[in-house]
Parts: structure tokens; sequence; C-alpha cells
């Protein structure tokens, strides 16, 4: 009934002699790289992304960023009592309220990454379905945000250390690598469920139980040296006991934990590249399931 | 030719699927009971058209836009003009064909994309601007500049959520009349907002077009298309229908396709939306003597029947029918409701009709186009956009024997007037 009028006839793309386009559209392929060019390209957007989620974080809060302390704080003195006094587990000798939090901080740092790296892409539908930006800004944006509350309880951990009269060795250099490995663990994670949680929401439901479970498999309460020391290197599987084993030593000088850092490096290196491709992958497909 | 080509397009095609458990969220559970039937289903359904519940929301779109062009991109709801958008916008991916794209990209498919209401003006300018791509120097640079557009200088350090929404629609789109890319992609963005901003905003498109950008157009303000794009498309049902050309002319093959739709009996129509549990099996126009109309009288005495079937012999309750009414060249005009102006339908026969009496149509001659809409429970059952189109003729509405100038279309006020 309505009939096709054709002005005009359409030659196939030249190829030779043109210019290369700056912009290819394809259909989906099982197989994308990450552009990490690209990705550097957008680090503005990244750092707009990072600066709203930290700025409303606490937005119309009477207590503002104290909430990025109370929780840790409470959290650890918790731990103290019923870990600490009543069942007296031992803490290479770490007072251990110091030995809780030392290892609350890194551990928070990484739960509420995963968390929002998770709910990053579903939170962000309304942004994601309008416009083009590369979408690991979403979940990378979600692990940096964290970075804040991190800095201001941190501060609180070096006035512990002050008051227990501990002095950091040498090893505190290697401190930023372990909050890399923090970070990079979280994203890794949050890759999966990001592009998970875009089709199935139930990830966002699972999240809290994961975080709750992972906590008491991660050393945060008790140490990696209360396993025996056969079971030492398949516990560093988990890789937030690389982590949590690494922060202790590099901030407190703890025994140094260089195997257990080595698997769980291997480990997340693993799970991170495993993460970037399915998310490359799911990605092509995120705004019409979101 | 091709070396001033802004955006190649060839054999494009978007398939959804419908119908099946993608409509909303899948759980883990949908996934395990899925997987469990759909081995079942097939060795039940083994040769069944497995194609019906795919749809093809584009298909088989090939063009070309030069640099420099402003495109207009016409048709009806659902006719694959944002599919297509978001396919050159990069949202989405197609199913097949190929796009190259030669130059920076700018989206606008919404007004007040990533605007977050507990920041302030001032901080969802750089928010907003960093998200549609623009550097953060940049926006710096133009800061004064989009302030000063928006006309809300006195309030750009209060929370957007404080806003009117009409102050929220200027500051969103003063950040987006600020994009600078050299390919502009835009959406029937221009639908928001009060008369004289809008024109503003048109003023300012215009102004990109004349520094030699390429701009990607939709809309259903034809009087805007023909105002802006140098050249225009028809979209219909995922189809190119009137390929690249003259403006004028492609606007006038869209009109003849919606009167033509509109000649088609509503019965056989099947362009429609909607769960279709009821369906509406035909439209009438009539006067007070219950004559059919074929042409209306501005001020006359009209009904309008809506003839509907009920699918099954169930009760239904709570009925909605709608007419929304709006000129053939795109502009809404009005929406009609029961649930306006009474209560919703219940108890409803198994078919029948609903009945809508304007004692004076209030609108000025020219030529309207109804969408009719049955929902029940608020989920929409069945959608017919332009079932039929009407002329309005000029009649005695203000029984002074004189009417608005044909600038003016569209509705018609009683009025009193005096000096005091």
């Amino acid at each position: 009934m309505i009939k096709m009028i054709s002005t005009q006839k359409i030659p196939p793309i030249l190829t030779a002699g043109e210019p290369e386009p700056t912009i290819k559209i394809r259909p989906p392929k099982k197989w994308v790289p990450v552009d990490l060019h690209e990705l550097w390209e957008y680090r503005e957007l990244l750092h707009s992304f990072v600066s709203r989620d930290v700025k409303i974080r606490y937005k119309q809060t009477a207590l503002g960023f104290l909430w990025a302390i109370i929780q840790p704080f409470f959290l650890m003195v918790v731990f103290s009592l019923f870990f600490g006094r009543l069942a007296k587990i031992p803490t290479d000798g770490i007072p251990y309220p110091l030995f809780s939090f030392a290892g609350l901080i890194p551990w928070t740092l990484f739960a509420e990454g995963l968390t929002r790296s998770t709910t990053s892409m579903v939170h962000n539908a309304g942004i994601m379905t309008k416009v083009y930006f590369p979408r690991l800004i979403m979940p990378i944006s979600g692990v940096l945000s964290p970075l804040v509350d991190f800095t201001i309880a941190f501060v609180i951990l070096l006035f512990m250390m002050a008051y227990y009269g501990f002095v950091p060795t040498i090893a505190i250099v290697l401190l930023p690598l372990f909050i890399l490995l923090a970070m990079m663990t979280s994203l890794a994670v949050g890759l999966w469920f990001s592009a998970l949680n875009v089709k199935y929401r139930d990830f966002q439901y699972t999240i809290p139980f994961i975080i709750q479970i992972w906590l008491f498999a991660s050393p945060v309460v008790y140490p990696a040296s209360m396993l025996p020391e056969s079971w030492q290197l398949v516990y560093a599987l988990n890789p937030m006991v690389g982590v949590i084993e690494g922060f202790r030593w590099a901030l407190l000088g703890t025994k140094p934990p260089e195997a257990i850092i080595l698997v769980s490096a291997c480990v997340v290196v693993l799970l991170l590249v495993g993460g970037l491709f399915y998310f490359k992958r799911m990605e092509q497909y995120f705004a019409d399931v979101v | 030719m091709s070396i001033d080509n802004a955006i190649s397009i060839r054999g494009l095609g978007k398939k959804y699927t419908i119908g099946g458990p993608q409509e909303r969220f899948l759980t883990f559970r949908d996934v395990i009971v899925n997987s469990v039937k759909a081995p079942l289903r097939r060795l039940i359904q083994r040769g069944a058209d497995q194609s019906t519940n795919e749809f093809w929301a584009l298909k088989d779109i090939s063009f070309d836009v030069h640099k420099g062009d402003i495109i207009g991109i016409i048709g009806r709801n659902g006719a694959g003009k944002s599919t297509l958008l978001k396919i050159l916008s990069r949202i989405t991916t197609p199913t097949e064909g190929e796009v190259d794209i030669y130059g920076r990209v700018g989206s606008l498919l919404e007004v007040g994309t990533g605007f977050h209401s507990e920041l302030t003006g001032r901080e969802n300018i750089f928010l907003s601007g960093s998200i549609l791509g623009m550097r953060k120097t940049e926006i710096e640079q133009k800061f004064d500049e989009i302030v000063k557009f928006s006309e809300i200088e006195k309030f750009i350090d209060t929370p957007v959520k404080r806003y009117s929404s009409g102050m929220y629609v200027r500051l969103a789109f003063a950040v987006a009349a600020h994009l600078d890319p050299e390919i502009l992609i835009v959406d029937e963005v221009l639908a928001v907002g009060d008369a004289s901003f809008q024109k503003k905003c048109l003023g300012k498109m215009g102004d990109v077009a004349k520094q030699g950008r390429t701009v990607l157009f939709v809309s259903h303000n034809m009087a805007a298309v023909s105002k802006l794009c140098s050249k225009a498309m028809v979209l219909n049902e995922g189809k190119i229908t009137y390929s690249l050309g003259n403006t004028h002319d492609a606007i006038n093959h869209y009109i003849a396709c919606v009167n033509q739709l509109a000649k088609i009996p509503i019965r056989e129509r099947r362009d429609r939306q909607g769960e279709g549990k009821i369906r509406i099996t035909g439209f009438s126009v009539l006067n007070q003597y219950a004559n059919e109309q074929v042409i209306l009288v501005s001020g006359q005495w009209v009904e309008f029947q809506i003839y509907y079937e009920c699918i099954s012999e169930k009760q239904y309750d709570n009925l909605t029918a709608d007419i929304s009414i709006h000129l053939t060249s795109g502009r809404f005009v009005t929406l009609l409701s029961n649930k306006f102006s009474s209560e919703p339908f219940n108890q409803i026969s198994h078919n029948g009709r609903f009945s809508c009496i304007i004692k004076k149509l209030p609108l000025t001659p020219g030529s309207y186009s109804f969408n009719l809409y049955i929902a029940q429970n608020e989920i929409m059952q069945d959608w017919i956009q332009d079932a039929v189109t009407l002329t309005v003729e000029a009649g005695d509405f203000f029984k002074t024997g004189k009417l608005p100038p044909s600038t003016h279309e569209g509705a018609l006020f009683e009025q009193i007037w005096k000096e005091v």
C-alpha cells in the first residue's frame, strides 16, 4: 500500500583511497578487545562520575563524611569484643583493635567497590540508553569512588597506630600496591557481576550475602597464620587474603606473606582479564536488555 | 563523492525478540525453568515458525549523509527512527549491516541526560556536559554562555531538585545546545519547553547547521523539519519508504502515507500495539442526528464512537478509552479520555461501543489525525496510531463568523472579552 520511492542509487562502501572512518559500527562480535586508548580519552568522564558519586553520597546527611568511618569503626569495636576479648583470637602480637581495623579498611574498600560496581550499570541505565561512552567507565568509577572513604578511614588508622606506638617498617612503600590490588579485586569481580546484573537482577541481591560470607573467608577478624601451613596457598586463592595480609605486613610489619600475595595476585589477574572480555562481549547488548 | 561522506550506512538491520521472557527482567529461576522447558518445547514445536517472536525494528537501511547536510528523519511512532538514532549513537548494536562515521559524534536523545537532582545547576552543567562528550576546558569556556542561554543565572548554585520543570528543561537544553561535535544526532528533544524557548533552541540549531556541521534530526514537528532540514527521508515499519531527498516532498509523502493508512478499515489494520485482549474494530464520527460525518465543521456537535470487541468471554473492569488528536503535520492538540471526565468503564459488554460527545467542536480548520487507545487496568490493550484523519472546515464557532488565521491551527476557546 505504501510505494517505495527511490531517488538515490546506493553504491557499496568503497574502501580504497578513502580516509579511515572515525567510528565503525558493526553487528556484535564474540571477542571485543579492550580499547585502552579510548578509555584514556574518556578519563574526564570517569572523573565526573566519581566526583558525582562522592558528592551525592552524603548529601542531606547530618553526619556527612563521618559515615565513612562509623561503619568500620563500630565493626572494629564489635570484633574486638567478641573475637579479641571473648574468643581470644591470636593476632601475631598486634593489639586486636588495631589488627582488625587494619583488615577492615582494605576490606571495606573492596566490599564497597564491589557493591557499587555491580549496581553501576543498572543504576545508570538512564544514561546508558541515551548516550555512548565506553561502558567500562561505569564499574571502574564504582571501584574508584570508595577511595575517598578509604582515605578518611586510613587517617584514623594512622592515629590508632600512633596510639599503640606502632612505627611502620620500610615495607610501607609497598602499601599502594595492596590498595591497588584491593581495587583490582573488586573490579575483577565487579565486572562479572555488573554485566550479569544487567540481565539478571539476582546479582545485586546476592551481593550483601556474598560480602558477608567473603568477610569471614578472609583474614579480617583472624590472621591467615591460624590456618595450617599446608593450606595457606589454597587459602590464598581468595585474593582478599593476599590483599589483607599484604596490607598488614606493609603497615604493621607482620610476617611477610610473599607466596600468598603471589597466588592472590595471579588469581586477580585471571579474574580481571576474564571479566574484561566477558564485560566487553555483554556490553554490546546492555542497552537492549537493561 | 564518498570523500565528503559524514555517515555511510549499508544494509542496516536491527532485530528484537518480543513476547518472550526478554520482555521483563530475567531471573535465574526463569533461566533454569527455560532450560528445562526449551528442549521439550523444541520437541513439541518442531518445524514451527521460530520467527513469530522476532521483529525487525529496522531492515535494509542504506543511505549516505554528506558533510554539512541537515537530514530530517520522519515517520510515525515505532517506525524505527529511535532505533536508527540509537545505533548511530552507538548505544545499541545493529543485528546486521554496517555503518562508517567520519567525525566526532554527539547525540542528544533526551534533554538532561545525566542530570542529578541533588546536584546544583553549576555541578550539573559540568556533569551533563562531560557525559554528552564535552571536555572540561570546553565547558569552562562556554559556562557563562550556557548559563545566560538558560536564563537561570540566579539559581545556578541551587540543587536542581528545587527547580521548576521549565527551569530544569531550560538548563538541560542550554547544555545540550552548546555541544559542538562534527556530527550531531538529535531526537525529538524540542518537544519540551515553552514555545519561546523552543524557538530559541531551533534558532540555535539553525546556527549549528550554518557552521557546516552535519545534523541528523528526528521530529514529529513538520514545521521544524521543513525549516531546518536540507534533506529528509521517511521511515515506516523499519524501512525507508522515501529515500533521502527534497524535504518538502518527503513531508508530503509522509502525510500521504498517514492519510492512506487512515483509509484502511480499522478492522484490517495490523500496525497495532498492546496486549490485544480487547481490540478496536471501528471508529465512527456522528452528528446529533446520528448521521456519519466525513468532514467536520468547527463548533458543531459531534459524537466519536470507538467500536471494540473482547477476545474472550471474560468480564472486564476498569477500562479507559483515549482519543488523541493531532494535526497531520505532527503537533498534538488534545487528548480525550473517559478517565478525565468520568469513571473508567466497568463490566463492559462483550462487544460494543464507547461514545464520546463533544458539544461544540473546538478545532480550527485543518487536517487532523486520530490515535485510538484502549487500556484495561492501565495496561495497553490496543493502540492504533493515525486510525483516521478528518478534515475540519471553517464553522461559526464564535457566532461571529470569524476564526483565527491559519497560522494558528489547533484549538479554539470560548472566550469573553470586556473592557474593564
